[in-house]
């Protein structure tokens, strides 16, 4: 009985696991076990659900992993995945560059979330510039008269607005950092939009919950988070006001309103930030992530076995969707993907 | 009583004093963590657990698809990993006490050791999956082996040059071949130090995240396929718990349970095992 | 006859020995050289990346603060910084504990309870990094910013050196926080490497300064320390190799902010923490670029701390008149 005899069980273990794989070759074995996807964690919540119940109802297994929009772009574009998400659409030179080609799959809100004491969910309302200012630290304190003057009778502190944001790069951030922009020329000429911004101060939180982890810890504070992890953890939201001048809050309805007034019938390859969207019951900051694929696949069957996936997603899974807090996408919508994808995707 | 003894011996209470408290302190962390982890992961600490998949927020499930990938890639990565991590800390014990290479090799270890394990990741990313086109668990357990080798590297290293030189020249003495020096003697002396090296890579790897994210990424379904993406229970434990769903919280913690649990009964098998051949 | 049979046996085990110990020091080496190889691929492989963030900001990388994906702007000062100054604290803290540790498992306790003990404090080890993260982050960080935080900004904030170290809002995430953190996780490294080593210490050298009536202090000051000195230094660098290289349960307390900043109590970054932040939704190839340089530069870093160390050790052993 020697040193090496304690490897002997693990090895077996690890052989075993090697005999699971069957030594059939991988590209059927992957076939039949299934088609992978990558990419936005926004939307891993519902495609989990989704591929849960597609896989129930006899279909292949549709395995996604969330590493993040610009992993699953990188992942999609090096072949390594069926199929890319990302909550920030690719514009059409670079989808072509690719060969790829793109469509939203379902639709969500970011919604600035506070931490004041005494002031409960809804009852704080924000405009655009000023939550632009807020960030850009133009605004420092909770009772400047830039943020009483649009909250008569809210008993807003003297003091400091903690700020949070997102410390890793995310889509979430895109949509938010572009929403900042559209509606603050100063934020867009400053620390501008994307997956990852220079803040001029505040603190990062890791994802989602991270944020929320901060927000609810730190007094006086000010995030951004998605719509799901509002309603999840009954943070404090505040409503918006939209390009219609009206102050709306986060829900399913404000945000298909915004989806409906959003122009996709002019966008090439659905390259369309729905953020400020014109609507009169649109919720600012509504966003939507976009799945990517192969025109040209080279695997056929697997490209194939993916379209048939979102079609059923696209069309029956919509209670699916909403019962997990997003939004479905309008019929005509629904309608301009399939017939896109019929075109693009050979 | 002299005034030195005094002091000597008053030092040598704080020290000793010191030293309970040190221990104190340590076993204080690791009883708040792990109290946290039950207490969160109490609720899905349930037989399903190990009979279910990761199921989609909202629905029941367990982990047994991340508990079968994790332990057969770290299993892996441990056999993989282990010789490798031996020879060459044995190389630099016994036969590079002097020599240029030794010391570079020493050197270059010690930087891999504290290589981030997402760096680690990538790079087999780029060699492993980039070219075979797609994820698999072979790669997530190449990623694990280098994390894994210096760090034997190291403690076999130290725990072969602590042995006295006595026994080498007492081996050599007998007519043994540097092989046998090393196997039946230099071994034997060492286990102790070199199973503690591999008893921490072990933790180390079993709890490593980043590097599996770019090379055996996960699996939402059941697979024993490594040629192909693989679950394992850092990843779920890093998606679940980044997401707003309670019940998938639970699962994340009482992974985690699971995980240090798991580890540390491997810890007490081994050094079982261990103890029974050293008696022998 | 019984002679020569014996003479023929011998020379068969001398060939057979002989060829095994070629076999045994090609493995060896090749092994050894394999670790080389593997080190330097990654090495190039950062330095591969990372050119382009090179070539665009030449030097002025490493001393830039700026961190602008959108105007891809990156530097890497703060993230070094956070790196040096949270690896720093987790040492301060873990060496002294983990030496502590070892002392009361391997001469203090009952013999009954080193076992369970030594397992327990490994267990340190077993816990998902992800998990000292997310316990970091909901437990530990309020409980920092509730009552330690304050407490520091009060006493320590004023005073005249320390105090700016001491100083800010108690919002309990920071380098304080994620330097603490990182000292649990790497006391098991220290403590379990540093007890085996104790232990080898042989009894006679130990005994003797018993007998000439040393304390147990003294025996381990005068001479287990001595004795292991080099191996304790391997434990510490194995400690050091986790803390400069962590990932997951930084980014979760360390606040991941790029601001410069004196005080212990105000977040930064680390760059194990951007790499794992950032990578994955790096969108430009510079901005990529970026975070394989930072890659590279923690090697550079490691490779700094290191040879520091190695020097200080090797002027050690010339006073004490050891030459290798």
């Amino acid at each position: 009985m020697n040193k090496y005899s304690i490897l002997f069980p693990f090895a077996a273990l690890a052989l075993a696991g090697c005999q699971g794989s069957g030594g059939g070759n991988q590209a059927t074995s992957q076939a039949s076990g299934g088609i992978t996807g990558a990419g936005s964690t926004f939307v891993y919540p519902v495609l989990s659900a989704w591929s849960a119940d597609y896989a129930k109802g006899g279909g292949p297994n549709v395995n996604y992993q969330s590493i993040g929009s610009g992993g699953g772009i990188a992942q999609i574009k090096a072949g390594t995945v069926d199929f890319g998400a990302s909550d920030k659409p690719l514009d059409p030179k670079e989808l072509a560059a690719a060969g790829l080609a793109q469509f939203p799959v379902v639709i969500g809100g970011v919604v600035p979330v506070v931490n004041i004491a005494g002031v409960d969910a809804g009852k704080l309302r924000l405009t655009g510039p000023v939550l632009a200012d807020i960030y850009a630290g133009k605004v420092r304190k909770w009772n400047d008269p830039a943020i009483v003057s649009i909250n008569p009778g809210v008993n807003l502190p003297a003091a400091d607005i903690a700020i949070v944001h997102r410390s890793d790069g995310s889509g979430t951030t895109f949509n938010f950092t572009h929403y900042l922009g559209q509606v603050s020329p100063s934020w867009k000429s400053g620390p501008g939009e994307g997956t990852s911004v220079s803040w001029p101060s505040g603190v990062g939180g890791k994802g989602n919950e991270g944020v929320a982890a901060y927000v609810r810890q730190l007094p006086n504070s000010i995030g951004y988070v998605e719509y799901a992890y509002v309603v999840q953890n009954h943070m404090h939201w505040t409503s918006l006001q939209n390009a219609a001048g009206k102050f709306v809050a986060p829900s399913a309805a404000s945000f298909q309103a915004a989806a409906a007034s959003a122009d996709w019938a002019h966008a090439q390859d659905f390259f369309l930030v729905m953020t400020n969207a014109p609507g009169a019951d649109a919720y600012p900051i509504t966003a939507t992530t976009f799945v990517l694929m192969h025109r040209q696949p080279k695997d056929k069957g697997r490209s194939d076995a993916a379209i048939a996936f979102f079609k059923w997603a696209l069309e029956k899974g919509q209670p699916q969707a909403q019962k997990l807090d997003y939004v479905p996408l309008p019929d005509t919508l629904v309608q301009q993907i399939e017939t896109y994808v019929g075109q693009n995707v050979k | 009583m002299s005034w030195t003894l005094l002091r000597r011996r008053a030092v040598d209470w704080v020290a000793l004093l010191f030293a309970g408290a040190a221990t104190l302190f340590g076993l204080f962390w690791l009883a708040w963590i792990l109290w946290t982890t039950l207490a969160e992961g109490s609720a899905a600490l349930k037989p399903s657990l190990f009979t279910q998949m990761t199921p989609p927020p909202g629905a029941d499930g367990g982990l047994l698809n991340a508990f079968y990938g994790s332990i057969v890639m770290v299993m892996l990565g441990i056999v993989i990993g282990t010789p490798i991590g031996i020879a060459a800390g044995t190389y630099l014990a016994e036969h590079g006490r002097h020599s240029k290479l030794a010391a570079i090799v020493r050197f270059v270890n010690d930087i891999l050791l504290s290589a981030p394990s997402i760096v680690i990741g990538l790079f087999i990313y780029v060699l492993v999956v980039r070219p075979s086109g797609h994820f698999s668990g072979i790669a997530g357990a190449l990623a694990l082996a280098m994390i894994l080798i210096p760090i034997v590297v190291r403690t076999t290293d130290e725990a072969l040059r602590l042995v006295p030189d006595q026994m080498r020249e007492a081996g050599f003495a007998l007519g043994l071949s540097r092989w046998r020096v090393t196997s039946r003697i230099l071994y034997k002396a060492a286990t102790a130090g070199i199973v503690t090296g591999i008893l921490l890579g072990l933790a180390r790897i079993s709890g490593e995240t980043a590097p599996l994210l770019f090379t055996a990424l996960g699996n939402q379904f059941w697979s024993a396929n490594l040629n192909a993406p693989l679950a394992n229970v850092p990843v779920v434990i890093w998606q679940y718990a980044m997401s707003p769903y309670d019940e998938w919280h639970a699962l994340a913690w009482a992974g985690a349970f699971v995980l240090t649990a798991f580890v540390l009964a491997l810890n007490l098998i081994v050094r079982l095992f261990a103890r029974k051949g050293s008696k022998k | 006859m019984r002679d020569e049979a014996a003479g023929v046996d011998n020379a068969a085990v001398a060939i057979r020995g002989a060829a095994a110990d070629r076999l045994y020091g090609l493995t060896t080496a090749g092994a050894a050289w394999l670790v080389l190889v593997l080190l330097g691929g990654t090495a190039f492989a950062m330095a591969w990346g990372g050119r382009q963030a090179f070539s665009t900001f030449g030097f002025g990388f490493i001393t830039s603060r700026d961190w602008n994906p959108v105007e891809l702007k990156f530097g890497a000062f703060v993230p070094i910084y956070g790196t040096l100054v949270t690896s720093a604290i987790a040492l301060l803290i873990a060496v002294p504990v983990s030496i502590g540790i070892a002392l009361f498992l391997t001469d203090i306790a009952p013999r009954w309870t080193r076992g369970p003990i030594a397992i327990a404090i490994e267990l340190l080890a077993a816990v998902p990094s992800i998990i000292y993260g997310m316990w970091g982050l909901f437990v530990f960080a309020p409980f920092m910013g509730a009552h330690v935080e304050p407490w520091l900004n009060d006493h320590l904030g004023t005073m005249p050196i320390v105090g700016p170290l001491f100083s800010g809002p108690p919002i309990g995430i920071g380098m304080l926080t994620a330097g603490i953190v990182l000292g649990i996780m790497i006391i098991p490294f220290i403590a379990s490497v540093a007890r085996d080593v104790f232990n080898a210490v042989p009894s006679a050298l130990k005994e003797a300064a018993v007998s000439l009536g040393s304390t147990r202090w003294e025996i381990l000051s005068r001479v287990t320390l001595p004795y292991t000195r080099s191996a304790i230094v391997g434990a510490i660098f194995l400690g050091l190799g986790r803390a400069l290289g962590e990932t997951m349960a930084v980014t979760f307390v360390l606040g991941n902010a790029h601001d410069l900043s004196a005080s212990l109590l105000m977040p930064s970054n680390s760059i194990a923490a951007v790499i794992a932040n950032e990578f994955t939704e790096a969108d430009t190839d510079l901005y990529r670029s970026s975070l394989i340089a930072l890659a590279f530069l923690l090697f550079i870093v490691t490779l700094i701390v290191l040879t520091v160390a190695k020097l200080m050790l090797l002027r050690m052993d010339r006073a004490f008149g050891r030459t290798h």
